[in-house]
């Protein structure tokens, strides 16, 4: 295990936080928005999130 | 209420005091009877516990003597080494002995079996640390295989239990079956008819709910004290990303292979450039299943461990009190990735297999 790849597996995991902090916060606003939706939006949500946090472990496997 | 306003200062007190004690020194505390440090041994003992092993090993302690006592049972061996040779992982005695079968010795060397030359034979490692001794085929039952058919005879037990209700009961579920078939019904009306479709959805039902049941039941089993987990074996989670990838690979309809290979409605350049980029997508797609649920369980298990060993390497009490509270409210959580990742998994096998047989009506 190197330091740039490290760094690296770190900025991944920072890019993988947003994407999920951003469907996260959207999936609330949309939510707020349609209550009555609330079962399909989590659904898309969870799947989305699982997509991303895929990337994100595939970057800490690659170190 | 005058109690409650009294306990307050002592508890501060008690707080102010388990500072003092920080003062200690809390590295290179070496073990009387070990010699090797608590944290190195906190290690150890959950590098341990993600590996697959040999024998049934449902805990070990040390006697005041320093012996090792080791609580389980041994699982058979069965290797290919010019011809099958079947033992007990007994001979190896937890990896201390070399076991001697037909004239051949095998050593344990981080859980894996490797071939020496003599009883007093070493594992011989090259500059990377890689023991360069030769590995027999090994078909042996491991712990995790025991598991599994743990897994089988429960999941057909509770599923038989299941119909033999609605057999004798009507359409009434009873016992068992009043639990599961809340949950049978949401992967049908929630994760099959609207990802796969009400015509083809039946076909593939059956997978969908092995694969949720088993991935279910077995992280929930990964949380007890008996301490055998199969998702955060990679081979496991690999064996159940292969069955989704060849079903869907499988039910591939004539629009499928068409917006892998030819994708309507773009450029010819496009399509040629989309077309590898597709078909190296089918592979990463259950690759993705693959490591998702292996590096989740996988996480969990080390963060949670990790927490636990905290409580012995803080050595004070307000620190290993709170260790211990948030290890709990961390295996809290460990319940619900459980339950997450059993979902997740299932939904995009689900999603797959929707987009193997959707139907392009208006190409």
């Amino acid at each position: 295990m190197e330091i740039p790849a490290i760094v690296g597996a770190g900025l991944v995991v920072i890019g993988a936080g947003i994407g999920i902090g951003r469907i996260g916060g959207s999936a609330m606003e949309a939510i707020a928005r349609q209550p009555e939706a609330t079962g399909k939006i989590q659904t898309a949500m969870l799947i989305a999130a699982a997509l991303i946090e895929g990337i994100g472990f595939a970057a800490l496997f690659a170190v | 209420m005058h109690r409650k306003i009294a306990l307050k200062p002592i508890a501060l007190v008690l707080f102010l005091l388990s500072m003092v004690s920080y003062g200690k020194d809390q590295h290179g505390h070496e073990e009387p009877n070990t010699g090797k440090t608590t944290e190195a041994e906190v290690k150890e003992y959950i590098q341990h516990h993600l590996k697959d092993s040999y024998d049934f090993n449902l805990f070990s302690y040390k006697t005041d003597a320093g012996e090792e006592k080791h609580i389980g049972f041994p699982l058979p061996v069965i290797l290919w080494d010019n011809g099958l040779k079947v033992f007990s992982s007994s001979r190896f005695h937890h990896g201390e002995a070399v076991a001697e079968v037909d004239g051949n010795f095998y050593k344990l060397h981080h859980s894996k079996i490797y071939r020496v030359e003599s009883p007093e034979g070493e594992i011989i490692e090259d500059e990377h640390q890689h023991p360069i001794n030769e590995r027999p085929l090994d078909f042996s039952i491991t712990k995790n295989v025991v598991m599994i058919f743990m897994m089988f005879a429960l999941m057909l037990f509770m599923f038989r239990r299941m119909a033999m209700g609605y057999k004798l009961n009507g359409r009434m579920p009873r016992g068992m079956g009043r639990f599961l078939e809340p949950i049978v019904l949401y992967i049908r009306d929630e994760i099959a008819i609207p990802n796969i479709g009400e015509k083809h959805y039946k076909r593939y039902m059956s997978y969908l709910l092995t694969v949720f049941f088993f991935v279910w039941i077995v992280n929930l089993f990964g949380l007890t004290p008996i301490g055998m987990n199969l998702t955060n074996n990679i081979a496991v989670t690999l064996c159940l990303a292969l069955i989704t990838y060849v079903i869907t690979t499988f039910s591939g309809n004539k629009n499928y292979w068409k917006h892998i290979f030819w994708m309507p409605g773009v450029p010819v350049p496009m399509k040629i450039i989309l077309a590898p980029i597709e078909l190296l997508g089918t592979f990463i797609k259950p690759f993705a299943l693959m490591i998702r649920l292996y590096a989740n369980i996988t996480a969990g298990h080390v963060v949670l461990m990790s927490i636990i060993g905290m409580v012995f390497l803080l050595e004070n009490w307000l620190g290993s009190s709170l260790s211990f509270l948030l290890a709990f409210v961390l295996a809290i959580l460990e319940l619900l990735v459980a339950a997450l990742q059993a979902y997740i998994f299932t939904v995009l096998s689900a999603l797959y297999f929707g987009m193997a047989v959707e139907e392009h009506d208006h190409h």
